[in-house]
């Protein structure tokens, strides 16, 4: 199929249609533009500044996947994006957006190294303690998202700003229980770097290859939970109620759902995936929570999630980009002299032409999505 | 039919084609308006009337055709040229700044200055000027927030004619006015055109256009489809020449059998958005098997009494019984599980979920019930049957269950919440505004369906603004004004000047609403 093929040639229900529906080809074709056009820029920037940027692409390619320690590495520091990304795109469908990923990745992740200090936990089996561990992370994240959402519904307080005093207010809590020597709470007392004990070592999520940082069965975990969350929001009737009330809650409050109900669900929900995947990196990656470890990975599953338009299976594939780009850039700045920074850049690129996908859309010919024209309308006389 | 000074007449289209993406909107459209005339343009939804003004107006540009003023051929880039070329506009929904004076208003866009400050005095002197010279009589110093519907729209008119208009263009204006109010109107639009404005009116009103028209273009599926003289025409001929077939006007109706009632209203007071007591005091009976019709200018607390009563708004005091259970404090869902269905007011804010397919939208009330759902799974093959049966019932216009409600006309869009609402056991109907905005073909048919249900014995409960249409379905019609039914009447003894009159004024004058 041509990419500017005419819309009014799309009989509805044809078979175009339905070609077009199952592969989602739009929805896909837009941000991989977005990327490759982000590279670009990102080419004449590097050459901008004397550096061939087949050679500096080339060393980002080798750092991301040139030998088998360093695709495993990509892979694993694609994994936390998938549950910050998560925590965005499952409340995005009830129409709200959560930006506190950043908090309720500290609160999952303090509350599972918490939990995994917990003296029974040495006694019991692995297939005990791990599934507790990940629960009390996915707790410590539902209740952190659970606050703004409950705060909107009751109050009106929009959660854009709730969850941005939330994040600040889990960032400082955190920082505090695990600096504050007397009283001393969660630090463990014979370090020298503010950190938490150690957990059991039942609790610890087994790794499968040794990279830099470990790849463990968080993977597993989390793309577990990308597809659990797509059937729920596919296929089960609460999921059909999230959809409803983001895509209007009017009708939705008309058609008997509980549009409060679902806000603050969703919100405890988007907190509950990002607090897993904080549990997940406690739990295979660390063995311990030290704050400044989630520096980041909450604001960068905004983009993620965006990447993927909120699609949750997508999320897999736009974490694995991120991290795997994020990964590969310190081998670009060792062999071709061009910073980190550069792949920042190029990443925020990509958001940006994903968000202004007019762009990219007339750039490549990409036709809009059905009834996204523009219309005109009268602004009155002036 | 007044002729310009050279004969000419002020604004003549020629063949316009107007095409968006999938569809044509305009088809080889010729129009033309003499000076002092009140050209009528008539058509159902979705006819392409809005679309040829808007090309008139600068707003689109035309694929084809020509656009000629004064004789003159101009092609407009915006609405700046078009005001320049003498066009004014008064469009359906205002566009006017509560907070601002009238004067303010007017100006605006088009400010008067006095070096660095405005001018509103010199504003306000020519604005007494026309208002004197068209008998269009506002204060320039009120807020346009405290004005009446009516006041408003004079004002509209008043910004056009300051920027010197010659030609109006008036969009379903008396859409939003009481039956008093539209004489009025009516008065004024004749002074503009006896004073060599020309006029351009867009209804779907047959009763109006026949009052007011000098000439009529009907248009029909974005062309021409006949232009009438209105002194021949009838509203059966033009109605025809609307859709294209030969219409029935008078629903036909059985007399009423009703029963106990199945709606008890007592004392209620419902509170707006802003908290103001909407709804007060008002106490009402729908009896099964019955038609109660609710008449009123809009803003006498229809939308909250109907919010109310549905469960999607709290009531402030008194009680709402439905089919013998105390509804009161009921959600949204409880009373539709009680044996309720709602046609809501709002289509698209309420009715649908307009990004969702048909087959969704038809199960909007029932989605999570057996057989759509199945241990918190959803049956989407038991919707998708549903769906097929319930478009092949009431006639849906569409190739699939899977199309977006959005992609739909409004007529088939309502008939998609006629159908989900009508659909199960249904006992009393809440209807709010069913046929706004409809075609007449559509209007038959939901009126039809309104009816067959209350002759199976359902309580019906309708709120319309169309005095028309509460006159023709309607058992019994209770009159609306701030908030509580000033008058209950039986149908058969209502008469149209006499419930306009109450609608207007709260207050049953001597014995004219009833004819004994």
């Amino acid at each position: 199929m041509s990419i500017g093929a005419d819309q009014r040639e799309v009989e509805p229900g044809g078979f175009r249609q339905k070609v077009q529906e199952a592969f989602e080809l739009q929805s896909v074709l837009v941000p991989f533009y977005a990327v490759l056009l982000s590279f670009i820029v990102g080419g004449v920037l590097i050459a901008l500044i004397g550096v061939n940027p087949f050679t500096a692409y080339w060393a980002l390619l080798e750092g991301m996947f040139g030998s088998k320690d360093n695709i495993a590495g990509s892979i694993a520091r694609s994994v936390p994006f998938m549950g910050s990304a998560l925590a965005l795109a499952f409340a995005f469908r009830a129409g709200l957006f959560n930006i506190g990923a950043e908090g309720q990745l500290l609160v999952g992740g303090i509350t599972a190294a918490w939990v995994g200090t917990w003296a029974w936990m040495t006694d019991a089996p692995g297939i005990v303690a791990v599934p507790v561990i990940l629960l009390a992370g996915a707790f410590g994240g539902f209740v952190w998202g659970w606050v703004p959402g409950i705060l909107r519904a009751k109050t009106g307080a929009h959660e854009v700003i709730s969850t941005i005093m939330l994040n600040s207010i889990a960032l400082f809590l955190v920082r505090w229980i695990v600096n504050s020597r007397d009283p001393l709470i969660l630090r463990d007392p014979a370090a020298s770097v503010p950190r938490t004990e150690s957990i059991s070592d039942t609790a610890i999520l087994p790794t499968i290859i040794e990279s830099q940082p470990p790849l463990h069965w968080g993977l597993f975990v989390m793309i577990g939970v990308c597809l659990l969350i797509a059937f729920v929001l596919k296929r089960t009737t609460f999921g059909f109620e999230v959809n409803t009330v983001g895509a209007n809650p009017h009708a939705s409050l008309y058609a008997g759902i509980s549009v409060n109900r679902i806000i603050v669900l969703a919100m405890a929900i988007s907190g509950a995936c990002a607090g897993i995947a904080a549990a997940s990196e406690v739990s295979g990656t660390n063995q311990l929570f030290q704050p400044g470890t989630f520096l980041f990975i909450g604001f960068d599953g905004i983009a993620v999630a965006l990447l993927a338009r909120a699609n949750p299976v997508g999320i897999i594939a736009s974490a694995l980009l991120w991290g795997s780009l994020l990964s590969g850039a310190p081998l670009m700045q060792q062999e071709a002299d061009v910073s980190i920074d550069v792949v920042r850049i190029i990443q925020s690129m990509v958001l940006l032409f994903v968000a202004a996908d007019a762009i990219v859309r007339y750039l490549f010919r990409v036709r809009g999505e059905a009834g996204s024209h523009i219309q005109a309308t009268s602004s009155g006389w002036a | 039919m007044a002729v310009s000074a050279n004969g000419t007449p002020v604004l003549e289209v020629e063949g316009v084609t107007k095409t968006f993406p999938g569809v044509i909107a305009n088809e080889d459209v010729d129009l033309t308006l003499n000076q002092g005339e009140i050209h009528c343009l008539l058509g159902e939804n979705g006819a392409g009337k809005s679309t040829l003004v808007n090309v008139v107006f600068g707003l689109y540009q035309p694929d084809t055709g020509t656009i000629r003023v004064r004789g003159e051929k101009t092609q407009f880039a915006g609405v700046g040229d078009a005001i320049e070329a003498g066009i004014g506009m008064v469009h359906q929904h205002f566009q006017l700044i509560p907070v601002f004076t009238v004067a303010e208003n007017v100006i605006l866009g088009n400010e008067l200055v006095k070096g660095p400050f405005l001018d509103l005095d010199d504003a306000r002197k020519r604005i007494r000027a026309l208002e004197e010279q068209y008998g269009l009589m506002v204060d320039p110093d009120a807020k346009v927030g405290d004005l009446s519907v009516g006041e408003q729209q004079r004002v509209e008119v008043i910004k056009a004619l300051f920027r010197e208009a010659e030609i109006l263009i008036l969009d379903e204006p008396t859409a939003v006015l009481t039956p008093g109010e539209v004489d009025d109107f009516f008065a004024v639009v004749r002074s503009l055109v006896d004073q060599g404005k020309s006029i351009i009116f867009i209804t779907h009103k047959l009763r109006e256009v026949l009052a007011v028209a000098d000439r009529i273009t009907v248009l029909r599926n974005g062309r021409v489809a006949g232009t009438a003289d209105p002194k021949t025409a009838t509203q059966q001929s033009l109605a025809n020449l609307m859709v294209g077939r030969e219409v029935v006007f008078q629903v036909e109706k059985g007399d009423a059998h009703p029963g106990d009632p199945v709606i008890r209203i007592k004392d209620l007071g419902v509170d707006d958005v802003r908290g103001v007591r909407t709804v007060d005091g008002l106490s009402a009976e729908v009896r099964a098997g019955e038609i109660f019709g609710v008449a009123g200018v809009e803003g006498n607390g229809q939308r909250e009494l109907v919010e109310a009563l549905t469960g999607m708004r709290p009531k402030a005091a008194g009680t709402v019984e439905i089919l013998g259970r105390d509804a009161t404090k009921m959600t949204p869902r409880r009373i539709t599980e009680l044996g309720t269905g709602h046609i809501p007011e709002d289509r698209n804010k309420h009715g649908v979920v307009g990004s969702y397919s048909i087959a969704d939208n038809l199960v909007l009330n029932r989605y999570y019930q057996a057989p759509f759902t199945q241990r918190w799974v959803r049956n989407t093959q038991a919707v998708d049957e549903e769906a097929e049966r319930l478009i092949d019932q009431f006639d849906v216009r569409t190739p699939s269950i899977h199309v977006k409600v959005d992609n739909l006309s409004g007529g088939n869009q309502q008939k998609v919440i006629v159908a989900r609402e009508l659909t199960g056991d249904v006992k009393a109907l809440i209807v709010a505004q069913p046929t706004r905005g409809l075609d007449v073909g559509s209007i038959e048919f939901i009126h039809k369906q309104i009816i067959a249900l209350r002759d199976k014995g359902v309580g019906v409960l309708l709120v319309s603004a169309e005095l028309d249409e509460i006159l023709s379905l309607s058992d019994r019609i209770g009159v609306l004004y701030r908030g509580r039914l000033v008058g209950t009447f039986d149908a058969a003894d209502a008469t149209r000047e006499g419930l306009g009159y109450m609608m207007a004024t709260g207050a049953a004058p001597d014995s004219e609403v009833v004819r004994s």
